[in-house]
């Protein structure tokens, strides 16, 4: 292999971490890895990618959690021509303690580049880069390890959520039970894809979705609460008295007029059935106003990216929803969607495409949920009604 | 053979005692300064959070590095965050600096938290996937190095969330990113007769095209498709599912540049990000003109949004003709919607700016 880098060694330069420094750093003691620095630079020569489709490979009993990948030059780069990624779910809220992490390390050391990303955007711990004969082994020693792999392809993706009550205070249910209860239900879910295509479920504790689960997923938890927000007006008075504009930075700011800030009085006056639990004061006044203690959370559907019909926000489904063990409500929700979906799905065809290709009044219809006006911005404006 | 399905480790063997001991306790926290959370429990508990940033793409070296910090000071644990960040998590105040230190040592900066520019989320690019039309790590090298203060401070309005993705399949979801820059293919594919009918099945091939660009070859004697390429958008769908049709064109890809988006539901309702820029080309290893707009962009925002707003509220509010005339990005007939929901764009009022 050529050892000359000269586009990848300017990645080297600047403030920021370097990923070139890191595979170099690898590369030293990798073939597989030092293969791939070479893949990089070649295609910065280039300006193409240097990886093909990959083929059917994986770990047995499972359709799902690795990803085959061949270089396009392989008698260039032998080290690196087969270079299969595995997917591995991560721990609920990404915590880990560094025994395990250091084992994750050692088992890649054994078996793959050494390279990893943490983590992918789907959530899982990628590791980026083995052989075909490794595939299996590699496997057995993460189980081993307690660690097992995700999603991919047309099946349910690893699940993920936000930090949650462990560590934030808005948290309106526990995110990371919920993620790790789901996880454990739909295990054969993941790792067998037998659906039209990819699905996800993606948990945030607060309207601020943290994990992007309206953009991103099919089944969109959000947290949020019945009840009204508890204001500490000692607390508000010790902001404005430290200089804090309340009524610039929080009161006009309030998307649905429902603060008001008397200055008479010193206290910050809300309209309960104005507000529409935003998170906007709770952001900026973390010491004096909090979510309600009647959480739950909104599940909404359909959110996606662009490809194919473009791309979707997730739409409310149940407006409000008590998150609670053994969380029968939701698993027999999805269990209700995912038949729907698999009876009535074209191949590549993620659950929006399809509600909007058949009407969301036929999906609610199908899914026993009577329509409510949350679910809408605004009525239809045609008269085109099927009686 | 080992086991199967015994699901991900149980997060609560992961959590350091200090979590343990407050989980679902918390009540407020405050940013003590870039890179520094302070979370209070309501039994009085403090927890501090020193987070830092990561290339994302490292090395399992890297990963110990970052374990030997936390066995020095975590209890043993760390996370990740959504934004591939790590944390550091301590009940101790007097961690704060040493840990600060020893990451830095490392070349981690602390940060990405408040209004600041934190880590971007990003896809695979050159380095793993076959249908990249762009690089992601090496384009988020590039721009982070240029965004290096916004991540280490929280002097912007509000935060500002990047993405990038090499292919419109948008693996890393970036349409609701204040800004995203996502590589775009601008050549038909590349029909390859002879591994269609080795790779390939026609109806599925056919099927996968939303534009219905894609037909049987009219030769019955070839057993493959042809393409009309008046009607392909180059979205790759065929690509995915026939990898006989290759799209990747060292001339034809490059990025695109979407402002304006939120998946948050503070203030204004989520929103997608919207075309800025419909083609740059690909040029490695800086993209310097990619990092220019985006650069340009941030300034012309921090400079005048107000505190709090959010990229896309900026935009609503002063309206898409003055964010055109105040970056001097040229308006074009690309950026007129001609897909799915395209007419919810169109303009239906006599309200507008100049």
């Amino acid at each position: 292999m050529d050892e000359d880098t000269p586009l990848l060694d300017e990645l080297e330069k600047g403030p920021w971490p370097s990923y070139v420094k890191e595979i170099k750093r690898m590369a030293k003691k990798n073939k597989a890895a030092k293969d791939l620095l070479g893949i990089q630079e070649l295609s910065y020569k280039d300006r193409v990618t240097h990886w093909k489709h990959g083929g059917i490979v994986g770990v047995t009993g499972y359709g799902s959690g690795v990803i085959g990948r061949y270089c396009d030059v392989p008698e260039k780069f032998p080290d690196a021509a087969a270079f299969h990624t595995m997917r591995v779910n991560h721990p609920a809220g990404w915590f880990y303690s560094t025994k395990s992490l250091r084992q994750l390390c050692d088992i890649w050391e054994q078996y793959g580049s050494g390279m990893t990303n943490m983590h992918g955007s789907t959530g899982d711990a990628i590791l980026l880069g083995t052989t075909t004969d490794n595939l299996q082994p590699c496997f057995d020693s993460l189980t081993e390890a307690g660690f097992d792999l995700g999603g991919s392809g047309s099946a349910l993706r690893t699940i993920a959520g936000c930090v949650g009550q462990a560590r934030c205070e808005w948290s309106n249910f526990d995110t990371l039970k919920l993620v790790y209860d789901l996880t454990m239900e739909f295990q054969d879910e993941i790792h067998r894809p037998r659906w039209p295509y990819k699905f996800k479920i993606k948990a945030s504790g607060c309207p601020n979705d943290c994990v992007a689960a309206i953009a991103r997923a099919d089944f969109t938890i959000i947290g949020t609460w019945r009840d009204t927000l508890r204001i500490d007006q000692n607390a508000v008075r010790n902001y404005v008295d430290n200089g804090f504009d309340i009524k610039t930075l929080v009161v006009d700011r309030c998307p649905s007029e429902a603060l008001e800030w008397d200055e008479k009085n010193k206290e910050l006056k809300l309209q309960a059935d104005d507000c529409v639990r935003c998170m906007h004061c709770i952001n900026k006044m973390t010491k004096a106003i909090r979510p309600g203690v009647e959480g739950g959370a909104t599940i909404l559907i359909g959110g996606k990216a662009p490809i194919i019909k473009g791309a979707y926000l997730s739409w409310v489904l149940v407006p409000f929803m008590k998150i609670e063990p053994p969380y029968d409500e939701i698993k027999d929700l999805l269990r209700k969607i995912w038949d729907w979906w698999d009876e009535n799905g074209r191949t590549r065809e993620r659950l929006a495409e399809l509600i909007e290709r058949i009407g969301l009044k036929n999906f609610l219809k199908e899914m026993g949920i009577p329509p409510v006006p949350q679910m809408v911005y605004k009525p239809r404006a045609n008269p085109y009604v099927y009686f | 053979m080992g086991r199967t399905d015994i699901g991900p480790p149980d997060y609560r063997e992961m959590l350091p005692d200090a979590i343990k001991m407050n989980y679902g306790k918390w009540k407020y926290h405050e940013n003590v300064r870039a890179g520094v959370l302070k979370h209070v429990s309501e039994t009085g508990d403090e927890v501090y959070t020193v987070r830092v940033g990561s290339p994302r793409l490292v090395s399992i070296d890297f990963i110990r590095d970052l374990c030997d910090i936390a066995d020095k000071y975590c209890d043993g644990h760390l996370r990740f965050t959504s934004r591939s960040n790590i944390e550091f998590i301590t009940d101790n105040k007097s961690n704060v600096n040493g840990i600060i230190e020893e990451a830095a040592k490392l070349g981690l900066p602390a940060g990405g938290t408040g209004n600041s520019i934190s880590n971007i989320i990003h896809t695979q690019g050159w380095i793993h996937c076959h249908s990249a039309a762009t690089d992601a790590s090496g384009l988020v090298k590039a721009i982070m190095d240029e965004m290096y203060e916004y991540f280490t401070s929280m002097k912007l309005p509000a935060f500002v969330r990047i993405a990038v993705a090499c292919c419109i399949n948008m693996c890393g979801a970036v349409h609701c990113s204040d800004l995203a820059i996502v590589g775009v293919h601008r050549k038909p594919p590349k029909v390859d007769n002879e591994k269609v009918l080795a790779q390939c099945e026609i109806p599925t091939t056919i099927q996968s095209c939303p534009t219905g660009a894609i037909r049987r070859n009219p030769d019955p004697n070839i057993k493959s498709v042809v393409v009309r390429e008046d009607l392909c958008m180059y979205c790759a769908n065929c690509f995915t599912v026939c990898p006989a049709m290759p799209l990747a064109d060292a001339e034809g890809d490059g990025v695109a540049i979407y402002v304006g988006g939120k998946v948050s539901n503070a203030r204004k309702p989520p929103m997608f990000s919207r075309m800025v820029v419909p083609f740059l080309p690909n040029t490695p290893p800086r993209w310097t003109e990619v990092v220019d707009v985006l650069k340009k962009i941030v300034e012309i925002y921090a400079g005048s949004a107000k505190k709090y707003e959010r990229m896309g509220e900026w935009i609503e509010r002063i309206g898409w003709e003055k964010f055109f005339r105040l970056t001097e990005i040229p308006f074009t007939d690309q950026h007129i919607d001609d897909f799915t929901h395209a007419v919810e764009t169109y303009r239906t009022t006599t309200q507008f700016k100049w």
